[in-house]
């Protein structure tokens, strides 16, 4: 296992408080003023030169939001959240308009060589500029749409996707451009009424991603964003669509970090997909947002909705997640079970250590005959945090041959952390078959000793152990994904042990 | 010439319970010694100082391991260093494919002793060798570590890591417990394969049956935390026909 040895390395440079990804760029910024009201809901949709039917759509949500309260049944605890002292915009200064990478702030680019992820480099490998003339091989395609500080400033492979007819690009431009998609799909997995989050979201999302995969296409590369939060103070708020159409099929990475600061970041996303008849999605994620220090002080604040409603006969959803930052996380990727046949998938990692409150799941709801789903989920706490997996599992009553499978198991490391399981099942159809197993272990100590006596340090032991606990779900990821979520992982469960 | 382990009036306890009473022992390169006793006589205890599993408090006495103080080194060190334990029961590592573990483990041990990684092709061949004179299939190696093992691969595969790792100590803790007559016999031809002039090795046992296949050099009798009487392999025939008891009485 090469990686761990690399992923120990790691480890060592860094700690909780020198947390790597930990640092701004100075790009000046156009901010919203400060605080919450239609004025603001206004000033976003007129930054984004959005149409009339936007800025309504936003309002209403906004008056929603007014008389809502926020969610407390979640087993995570937080100072009061003050929505008046936030800034709900921020975007880097437009330049120019960009035509190729060579365009965009070096700035920015300097940001992703942080990252590890140099998108310049990226461009040269995945074959945007292709210096042999050769195409790269098909499965190792990545196309970019980089989402910096809530605005789109890149978006790369656009002609290829466009050869294929996929549309892939900012939902700002979405909205401008393919009105009639954005209308008819934009919250319809997730109405704007849909919850506290959700709903603040819907009136002040400022920019995410647009995918529709049209009829019959096999998306031709990965799609992938990644998300960072880069402005001091400044709630982030992205809303992704994804439509795959009738017989169609995608993949959508999205990978996060954030840099380090006192103050908590709220953050509220929320992410559609549709998937029509024999349509499959694939979405994964992985999660590395600031997690605060080792007092547990800053940190980011994660509530987000993501749903994929299987709206097509035998159509197919999947959630993979691994999610190893964050203050609090509070996050459930549901699948609606609507078309027959359609089948959900929900595969997660969720690491939690220092002061880490972690309270995630996913829901299934099986409404159409036939429908299936499969959750398998690790948890693993450490430190002093929590972690909490919340389920739910449900059949109508015309859900005839529902099935589930649900696995959850916990892994504690040390003894000042916990793990809790909350699972709801409810069964209106006496021929639905719901399993469910779970089981919590502690990390035990004799496993841990056989390793070092065999030449390992406890650190790389633990991310032995570690990385063997999560492999069904690891499996899941893409190529790419995979290794850097094995990396994410230990460097997570740095300094939990010894 | 200098002795490879050194264990000079050591003192252990367990939780405010003195395990070991001053207990003396010295191994030179190339022996063989089989520590026999009853239950509770201190045998894995002392396996497992000299390994530095936690949970065990050192009250006096040293270990010298090639002149070095063993007790100041981290258990990993000790690996690093030439100290291999081949356990009772060695543990089920899930999701760990045995491959990538020895890999990781031999590895992990030449970057502490300044020396090169394997390479993958290098790692492989060598593994191949080892494992083909074992009788160790290659499925097994692509299984979790002693996931689903039988005591007979588990132990084997223990072997395996003490060839691969060429250790200069090796303690083998009651090897034959849990072992049928045949895979009793592969497991004590692997060890035999790996003694030579430059490797000593401590049988820990309970039992004489062992030791027809591991000849021993030496052999100790351990009872109530020292050792009472050493010898050669006749003592370890005499205690098959008498027992411990005399020996409980002596300590």
């Amino acid at each position: 296992m090469p990686a761990v040895q690399e992923t120990v390395d790691r480890v060592r440079r860094i700690d909780v408080d020198q947390y790597r990804y930990g640092f701004e760029t100075l790009i000046e910024s156009d901010k919203a003023p400060k605080g919450l009201s239609e004025d603001t809901v206004r000033f976003i949709s007129a930054k984004k030169n959005e149409p009339a039917w936007m800025l309504e759509w936003r309002l209403e949500a906004f008056r929603r939001w007014l008389t809502m309260t926020e969610p407390t049944w979640a087993r995570v605890d937080y100072p009061k959240i003050d929505y008046q002292d936030l800034y709900y915009y921020a975007a880097p200064k437009p330049k120019k308009q960009v035509a190729s990478l060579d365009e965009i702030d070096p700035e920015i680019l300097k940001t992703y060589e942080k990252l590890g992820i140099p998108l310049r480099e990226v461009a040269v490998l995945e074959g945007v500029v292709s210096p042999d003339g050769e195409a790269a091989p098909e499965r190792s395609r990545i196309a970019v749409d980089a989402v910096f500080d809530s605005v789109s400033v890149a978006t790369t492979f656009k002609a290829e996707l466009k050869k294929a007819g996929v549309i892939f690009m900012p939902i700002s431009e979405a909205i401008r451009e393919h009105p009639e998609l954005v209308k008819k799909y934009l919250g319809s997995v997730v109405p704007t009424s849909d919850n506290f989050f959700a709903t603040l979201n819907s009136a002040v999302f400022s920019d995410g991603s647009f995918v529709y995969v049209p009829e019959g296409v096999r998306c031709p590369m990965e799609l992938s964003t990644y998300f960072r939060i880069n402005e001091r103070n400044t709630g982030q708020f992205e809303r992704t669509l994804i439509i795959a159409d009738k017989g169609s099929y995608v993949s959508y990475l999205e990978g996060c970090t954030a840099p380090q600061r006192d103050e908590n970041q709220l953050h509220a996303a929320v992410v559609e997909l549709v998937a029509l008849d024999d349509a499959e999605i694939k979405y994964s994620t992985v999660q590395n947002w600031y997690p605060g220090n080792s007092e547990g002080k800053g940190g980011i604040y994660n509530f987000v909705t993501k749903r994929g409603d299987c709206r097509g006969r035998n159509s197919k959803i999947s959630w993979t997640q691994v999610e190893t930052g964050s203050a609090i996380t509070w996050k459930y990727p549901s699948c609606i079970l609507r078309g027959d046949n359609s089948r959900g998938e929900f595969y997660s990692i969720a690491i939690s250590n220092g002061f880490q409150q972690v309270d995630s799941g996913t829901k299934m709801l099986h409404l159409g005959k036939n429908t299936t789903s499969r959750i398998i989920s690790k948890g693993i706490a450490a430190g002093r945090s929590q972690n909490t997996y919340r389920g739910l599992v449900t059949a109508h009553r015309k859900a005839t041959g529902a099935r589930n499978f649900t696995a959850c198991d916990s892994l504690l490391i040390g003894d000042k952390c916990g793990a809790h399981t909350v699972p709801y099942i409810e069964a209106k159809n006496a021929s639905a078959t719901f399993e469910h197993e779970a089981t919590t272990s502690k990390i035990s100590e004799d496993v841990l000793f056989y390793c070092v006596q065999r030449g390992l340090s406890q650190e790389e032991a633990v991310g032995l152990v570690v990385n063997g606990f999560v492999k069904d779900v690891l499996q899941q990821l893409p190529m790419e994904f995979a290794v850097e979520a094995q990396k994410l992982i230990s460097i997570s469960l740095e300094g939990s042990v010894g | 010439m200098m002795a490879l382990l050194e264990v000079k009036d050591l003192q252990v306890r367990v939780e405010d319970r003195e395990i070991l009473h001053g207990l003396t022992l010295t191994v030179n390169q190339g022996e063989v010694h089989a520590i026999m006793g009853p239950n509770g006589s201190g045998k894995s205890t002392l396996s497992h100082v000299i390994a530095g599993k936690p949970g065990y408090e050192v009250t006096g006495g040293e270990i010298l391991f090639k002149g070095e103080d063993l007790l100041a080194m981290a258990p990993d060190e000790r690996a690093a260093k030439g100290v291999f334990l081949a356990f009772q029961y060695p543990v089920e590592i899930a999701g760990v494919a045995t491959m990538n573990f020895l890999r990781t483990a031999l590895n992990a041990q030449r970057k502490a002793r300044g020396e090169s990684e394997f390479s993958t092709p290098d790692f492989l061949r060598k593994v191949r060798e080892v494992a083909k004179s074992l009788n160790i299939p290659q499925d097994m190696l692509k299984r979790g570590v002693n996931v689903g093992f039988s005591g007979g691969e588990k132990k084997r595969n223990e072997i395996l890591q003490m060839a691969l790792f060429e250790p200069s100590l090796c303690i083998l803790d009651e090897m034959d417990s849990g072992l049928d007559i045949d895979a009793l016999r592969i497991a004590a031809d692997g060890v035999n394969a790996l003694r030579s002039p430059e490797r000593a090795m401590v049988v820990i046992t309970h039992y004489q049956r062992l030791l027809n296949y591991i000849v021993p050099d030496f052999v100790h009798v351990m009872s109530r935390g020292r050792v009472v009487k050493s010898g050669d392999k006749e003592l370890a025939l005499a205690l098959e026909a008498s027992g411990y008891a005399q020996f409980e009485d002596a300590a």
